[in-house]
């Protein structure tokens, strides 16, 4: 077993919380476990990276190609890492950049990736979700390269001391095709508030918010909370909170200290992106909704009233 | 590189390719088998991949605005998947190609890719449009897999997706973690729909009728020459751990006490 974990960070925060649970997964596959950390002058990134515990080797790929890599690159970078460094796996989070790179790697070099691991049984062997969540999968692959990508929720994050890494240049990439894919532009808000995947409180608001300018209430409630700020399907669908904060299947994967569910009905596909919270509370005035049956606490009462009246009292 | 389809888009339109896959409807509820060799699907409602189904409306909006030349919709199953095929022809699919296996056959995601990159050459297709992922197993894999193995680029989890003027490239906005991010995708291409790409138009009465007439040719798997064999063994297929939940509490006081000293998390 010989692991290369994709580094993603963030300049506000350095490694990603996703990337250290990423470090805990290769640990448990066994054997060495090296770091790639890409980007535009990422050296001291990389040199924060090799205190990573158990890390011990990271590879940097420090170039402007990389400051927004698009997957065709990223693919091409990793292709040239694994003709090097010939791993037994290659892991990334379940992050847009890794489900974009990996599975591509995948057909280049004719692997059969497995998506969003939950557990490591043992270095072939992996449980991962199905069906939203409502069943668990356990396989085992046959292939020679196993190419994973693993949902942070479900790893301790590695911590980020410790460690004493070897810094080295990753090995060049092929140069990009012609047909590559040019990055344009990017709309991602920054901010200094908790990030969704990996805050210690989550305060979602549903359909039942009514409106974008009510979905202030949330706002108000995760900040006393010093929390983030998520939203159902139908949230986002009804234009009350954007896309990036959705919840869900198909959204995001939360799995916080504590989820406030707060007019939320909590369909199945809801469900698949929070019950793996520690508590979740529930505030809906309808006593029927079915987040109820997976609710710690349930507060039946009119969300306007209570989730103001719990901001004040925090 | 396969020069044979680099750049060959002609100037009528493109030929798109729309994968389409019988999934368990959305709304039912998945039972694990006693076996646990997998879920129940005997006497469960089955539809189309609500992704694939926005896949299907991107092209048929695409043919509409003249962009398109022929839509072609490709599912890869047992017998049942026509029905499908048939919903995606009621949507507006020029025609289907059935991908016939056993009922129930494991084709993972890459052997589809390798099925569907058979088809692309094929049929001479210069854009592929998937779902981004299968409400089924959930592995959000092919579109990647199938970019990868043609060394086409790729427009993954797409919310909308713009043809330049000779459609010689696309300008693709994508659903990314923390926003959205705008790249550019030069022709040919594989692009996967995330779910607001748009909103599927609802099949009509007289679509079906009309669908009716058009052509569903059968392949079978076999006959394509691809490996199929899974890489991937299912060990075991279980119940998650269910939540023990339903307790009330009757005030914002019993709420923000319990949350103090019994779930000690505030």
């Amino acid at each position: 077993v010989n692991t290369l974990v994709l580094g993603e960070y963030s300049a506000q925060r350095g490694i990603s919380a996703a990337t250290l649970s990423c470090i805990t997964a290769a640990k448990a596959l066994g054997g060495p476990i090296t770091l790639l950390i890409t980007g535009k002058d990422c050296k001291q990134v990389a040199n924060d990276a090799a205190k990573i515990a158990d890390v011990s080797t990271v590879l940097v790929a420090d170039s402007p190609a990389y400051a927004n890599p698009v997957a065709e690159g990223l693919a091409s970078l990793l292709n040239a890492c694994q003709t090097k460094g010939s791993y037994s796996h290659i892991v990334g989070s379940t992050s847009a950049l890794s489900k974009s790179a990996l599975p591509r790697l995948g057909g280049q070099l004719d692997v059969q990736p497995i998506s969003d691991v939950i557990s490591v049984k043992s270095a072939d062997t992996f449980v991962r979700p199905i069906y939203a969540g409502n069943a668990l999968s356990t396989v085992r692959s046959s292939d020679k390269l196993k190419l994973l990508t693993v949902r942070p929720t479900a790893f301790d994050q590695a911590p980020r001391t410790g460690g004493s890494a070897k810094v080295e240049d990753a090995p060049a990439a092929a140069p990009p095709a012609a047909n590559d894919s040019k990055f344009v532009s990017s709309q991602v808000k920054t901010s200094d508030k908790p990030e969704l995947q990996s805050a210690r409180v989550v305060v979602s608001g549903g359909r039942g918010v009514g409106s974008a300018q009510n979905f202030g209430i949330i706002e108000a409630l995760a900040a006393k909370l010093n929390g983030a700020v998520g939203a159902s399907r139908a949230a986002v669908d009804a234009g009350y909170a954007p896309n990036e904060l959705q919840v869900g299947q198909t959204g995001k994967v939360v799995a916080p200290d504590l989820y406030v569910a707060v007019g939320i009905s909590g369909a199945i596909q809801h469900l698949a992106g929070m019950k793996d919270s520690k508590v979740i509370v529930a505030i809906n005035k309808n006593a029927e909704a079915p987040i109820f049956q997976v609710a710690d606490y349930g507060l039946v009462a009119d969300l306007f009233t209570a989730v103001p009246e719990m901001t004040q009292k925090l | 590189i396969n020069a044979e389809y680099m750049g060959v888009v002609s100037m009528s339109g493109l030929r798109v390719l729309v994968g389409v896959k019988r999934v368990i409807d959305y709304a039912q509820k998945i039972r694990v088998r006693a076996d646990k060799r997998g879920v129940e699907t005997q006497d469960v409602k089955m539809s189309i991949n609500p992704f694939c189904e926005i896949a299907v409306e991107e092209s048929v909006r695409m043919k509409e605005k003249g962009l398109a030349s022929e839509l072609i919709a490709v599912s890869i199953g047992g017998p049942a998947s026509k029905d499908v095929l048939r919903t995606a022809l009621a949507l507006g699919m020029d025609r289907a190609i059935h991908v016939e296996t056993a009922e129930n056959a494991d084709i993972q995601p890459l052997a589809i890719a390798k099925i569907l990159k058979k088809l692309v050459e094929k049929e001479s297709v210069n854009f592929v449009l998937l779902g981004k992922q299968a409400i089924d197993d959930d592995s959000n894999q092919t579109g990647q897999l199938l970019a990868g193995l043609l060394q086409w680029p790729q427009g993954t989890f797409a919310s909308n997706i713009t043809l330049n003027a000779d459609k010689s490239s696309a300008t693709v906005v994508r659903e990314v973690d923390s926003g959205l991010e705008t790249i550019d995708v030069s022709i040919p291409a594989v692009v996967s729909a995330d779910l607001r790409l748009n909103e599927p138009r609802f099949v009509t009465l007289p679509n079906i009728m009309k669908a009716r007439k058009k052509a569903i040719d059968t392949v079978e798997v076999g006959s394509l020459g691809v490996d199929l064999a899974p890489r991937l063994a299912t060990v075991s297929v279980e119940e998650p751990p269910t939540r023990k939940g339903g307790k009330v509490v009757a005030s914002v006081d019993e709420l923000l006490d319990k949350l103090r000293t019994e779930a000690k998390v505030i």
